[in-house]
């Protein structure tokens, strides 16, 4: 009898270990796939049953027919559909494990003024969202700062890895949150001038940290021209250089209608790229944006509108009003633990005036343009990089099931946290007794 | 609060109820009868009529062409905070005594906004403040009236709002220094309050019996407690943890309790059968989760698991933004668990209309029900859905090729727009304490006596 009990116990000691660590999701598996006659959406070069061969990271071929590929896992993908994977160009993923516990939140450091700070060296490769974004056809987001009106340099990261080194996609983005009219909250309870007061220091602040951005720069030129040792510790300015000097554009973070204004006047005598970000009254200017040739980056879609009065889908209609105008937009949804809703943000985007073929552009190449990595992300191409899923539909579409994902080249397991508890919890055992 | 009034001149004047009006040849997902193509529903007084093909159109009703679109029930929110002028009587553990009911604002511009996404009916709630918390109101969303009562549902039960885990705890426990201070207190808090109303009950009772002589004092926190004891007022209970769930249900078992709807409940998918065998329902969101520490270990598959487990279960929005497209929440249990059509529905129709007690009156498009509708063009589980028109009682509330490009009323001509509001477009989703966060972040400390005198909603 006693020996039955052992056996019992043991297997439900067993059991409960097997739950702990299914915690963790499993191994990704590395290898050459032949991936045989899917639909490819490959964005750049249109829309054809076809395969796609993933080797050493990269998609080594693409075609109509790949006849064989030597030593390839072949996988059937008949009456299924290929996309690249999805590109988030906002969000603070990895940077937040639970966002009302401060301890684990990194995205914010003290200082009005701190470019240098860098979310790359704070992404922690293991956040539990991470897998569940990715498992939702997003494989790239780009996380950054915030706070502070230089609040940082965000970084572009593939959602596999298990350093940032390995994740980075080879792109960072020094932000500037331009001095904002608008009220914060509905708690803000500064008087308009006050509001108008505080931009306008803010806007100073923001121009004297130029001029001396400026002179730094020319500094740092002379030196290098003669060859000069050049000994500074000035990280703040070391991370303006690239901008001032013309050769990565500044992410400013802008909203209302009044501050997109004022952020393209302040543009207008600077010989530097910029890309607005936010934007969320970028149907009020298109026009104005268009003409600057100004890209951005804006979401989410599924937030109430700025102002009171406006239309009720003013957020859900503003990316494809701005696309309208001609600017090129990229979508972003601004989360940390559902930035899973990308592919949501980006239909709704569809919905309501986007069209599905532009807003799967501001999911992609856009995205990929706007980050300078066009030559390896946002389509399916050859020789780029192999990151792309399998769905049986339309990956906006809410009830549409990601079936095969691939980062890197990798085959990354479907599993996350919440795929792992609706596993075990589905059918409880012991359920009642 | 500090918020603008608005207003549509063109809902005015405006009649509450009685409205006829025929919707034809539409798609019409009735939930609970099924799936009926090229079908027409009549509206008389406001009531549904006939649900039936080519019924010919009676004199002076109004004809809505619904042809090619989808007609189904107005979506209904079982946990929601639009209407209100503030949700929280954060001054005691336990407040059964307020009624949120004596806060509605009519003027409230999210009403519209829900309207929109096809909801009609709204269950208006107390903070998670208080681990018993005042009494709600439930609404039908007749914008364009200024009279507060117009809102209300007629003939439905009375709620209440409790509220376990971080948020008593850290109003009370570390904001006031009294208990609760941890969930054992929280279980103490209810089991004193559910005691006290017993001995006020039997004291009543001996003194009508001429047992005692004198009466004891009147006493409306007890009265009310005691009403929730008689079955009289329906619980909504602010939840997270699996623990807490069970607390609660023992508790509650032991005063003879037994309707109860856990709101939010992210770990209800772990107790599925207990809830089940109690009786307990659930309203859930559809995919929030991580934005505090006791929703951590949540999935999006907790719709699902609940709804396979045979628990009644409900997607509300607890949100100003969610609440605009419920009909997407409730897709995601799609996604998340492969709920058919009609099960992913009924999670924003007919189940918290059984969760409010209105079951008999909304949910489900039947005859003899109110005529709460939503048509919509495209399936309502499609992400590329785009609601048409929304009617409460028969009366369009919602048509969207009359939508305003302003909303406001009270236009002041210096003043080409409302204010700017960077927290309405950069959501940090962050679901309870949302509002508190903001307030948190931009003060820089971390003082829990502003987050509760704060005017924020803390869910």
């Amino acid at each position: 009898m006693n020996k039955v009990y052992i056996i019992i116990f043991a297997f439900l000691f067993t059991f409960a270990f097997g739950n702990l660590s299914a915690q963790q999701v499993k191994k990704a598996e590395k290898g050459i796939f032949l991936l045989k006659g899917g639909t490819l959406h490959t964005i750049t070069a249109g829309t054809y049953v076809g395969d796609i061969l993933l080797k050493d990271g990269i998609i080594s071929e693409i075609g109509r027919e790949i006849a064989s590929a030597p030593n390839a896992k072949v996988i059937d993908c008949t009456g299924k559909h290929i996309y690249p994977g999805l590109i988030d160009s906002g969000t603070r993923l990895g940077l937040s494990e639970v966002s009302s516990v401060s301890v684990t939140n990194d995205f914010s450091d003290l200082g009005d003024f701190v470019p240098h700070m860098k979310a790359l060296t704070a992404v922690n490769p293991n956040a539990v969202a991470i897998p569940v974004t990715r498992v939702n056809g997003v494989t790239t987001v780009f996380t950054k700062p915030s706070g502070g009106t230089f609040p940082g340099t965000g970084a572009l990261i593939d959602l596999f890895g298990y350093s940032p080194e390995q994740m980075s996609a080879g792109s960072e983005r020094v932000i500037l949150n331009f001095p904002s009219t608008g009220k914060r909250g509905r708690f803000d309870r500064r008087s308009d001038e006050d509001i108008k007061k505080d931009a306008v220091k803010a806007q100073k602040n923001i121009n004297d940290v130029w001029d001396n951005a400026i002179q730094y720069m020319k500094m740092d030129s002379s030196a290098k021209a003669e060859n000069q040792k050049w000994m500074t510790n000035n990280p703040q300015m070391d991370a303006l250089l690239p901008i001032v000097l013309g050769k990565a554009p500044l992410f400013i973070e802008v909203n209302s209608k009044g501050d997109i204004e004022g952020a393209l006047d302040w543009l207008k005598d600077k010989k530097i790229k910029a890309v607005l970000t936010g934007v969320a009254e970028g149907w009020r200017v298109a026009d104005k944006i268009a003409k600057a040739k100004i890209a951005v980056i804006t979401g989410p879609m599924l937030s109430v509108p700025g102002r009171d009065n406006d239309r009720y889908d003013a957020a859900y209609t503003n990316a494809g009003k701005m696309s309208k105008a001609g600017i090129k937009v990229a979508i972003r949804t601004d989360g940390s633990e559902n930035t899973r809703n990308l592919p949501f943000n980006a239909g709704f985007a569809a919905a309501y005036g986007m069209g599905v073929e532009e807003a799967l552009k501001a999911v992609t190449i856009n995205a990929a343009e706007i980050f300078g990595v066009a030559d390896k992300y946002g389509s399916l191409e050859k020789n780029k990089v192999a990151n792309l899923f399998v769905s049986n539909g339309d990956p906006f579409e809410t009830k549409t099931q990601i079936e095969k994902l691939y980062i890197r080249g990798w085959n990354i397991p479907l599993e996350s946290r919440h795929t792992l508890l609706y596993d075990e919890f589905l059918e409880r055992t012991p359920g009642l007794k | 609060m500090n918020r603008y009034r608005f207003l549509l001149f063109s809902f005015l004047p405006l009649m509450v109820h009685g409205q006829n009006v025929l919707i034809k040849n539409g798609t019409v997902l009735t939930v609970t009868q099924g799936t009926r193509e090229n079908t027409d529903v009549l509206v008389t007084n406001g009531k549904i009529a006939r649900i039936d093909k080519n019924i010919a159109t009676p004199q002076g009703v109004n004809v809505i062409d619904a042809t090619g679109l989808y007609v189904m029930p107005g979506i209904i929110d079982c946990h929601s905070h639009i209407a209100l002028d503030v949700v929280n009587e954060a001054t005691s553990p336990v407040t059964a005594e307020v009624n949120v009911g004596d806060a509605l604002d009519p003027l409230d511009v999210s009403i519209y906004r829900a309207l929109a996404g096809g909801v009609t009916a709204t269950h208006a709630m107390h903070g998670s403040a208080n681990a018993i918390g005042g009494q709600c109101e439930t609404l039908k969303l007749r914008y364009g009236t200024v009279n507060p009562d117009d809102l209300r549902m007629q003939g439905a039960p009375r709620t209440i709002k409790f509220a376990l885990g971080e948020n008593p705890i850290r109003v009370h426990g570390e904001g006031n220094k009294i208990s609760p201070n941890s969930r054992m207190g929280v279980e103490q808090v209810f089991r004193n309050a559910f005691s006290e109303a017993q001995l006020y009950m039997k004291d009543w009772d001996d003194y009508k019996k001429g047992i005692t002589k004198s009466s004891p004092a009147y006493n409306l926190r007890n009265e009310t407690i005691a009403d929730i004891i008689k079955g009289n007022i329906l619980i909504h209970c602010h939840s997270y943890r699996a623990d807490e769930i069970l607390m609660l249900m023992r508790v509650l078992k032991d005063f003879g309790v037994k309707k109860i709807t856990f709101q939010h409940v992210n770990e209800g998918f772990k107790v599925a059968p207990e809830l089940a065998a109690f009786g307990a329902t659930a309203s859930v969101f559809a995919d929030w989760w991580a934005y505090k520490f006791e929703v951590y270990y949540s999935t999006a598959y907790n719709a699902a698991i609940l709804t396979k487990n045979g628990v009644v279960t409900s997607i509300n929005s607890d949100s100003e933004e969610l609440i605009r497209h419920l009909y997407h929440e409730a897709a995601k249990t799609q996604k998340y668990g492969n709920l058919t059509d009609d099960q992913a529905l009924a999670l924003i129709t007919i189940n918290p209309a059984k969760q409010l007690g209105i079951d008999k009156m909304v949910g489900s498009l039947e005859v003899g029900k109110d005529a709460d509708i939503a048509i919509f063009k495209g399936h309502p589980l499609s992400v590329y859905a785009v609601p048409q028109k929304t009617l409460v009682d028969g009366q369009v509330r919602f048509d969207i090729m009359k939508d305003p490009d302003d909303m406001r009323v009270d236009i002041n001509p210096a003043e080409k727009y409302a204010s700017f509001y960077e927290s309405n477009v950069n959501s940090e989703e962050d679901g309870c304490l949302r509002g508190i966060s903001e307030t948190l972040l931009q003060e820089g400390n971390s003082n829990y006596l502003r987050f509760k005198y704060s005017q924020n909603q803390d869910h």
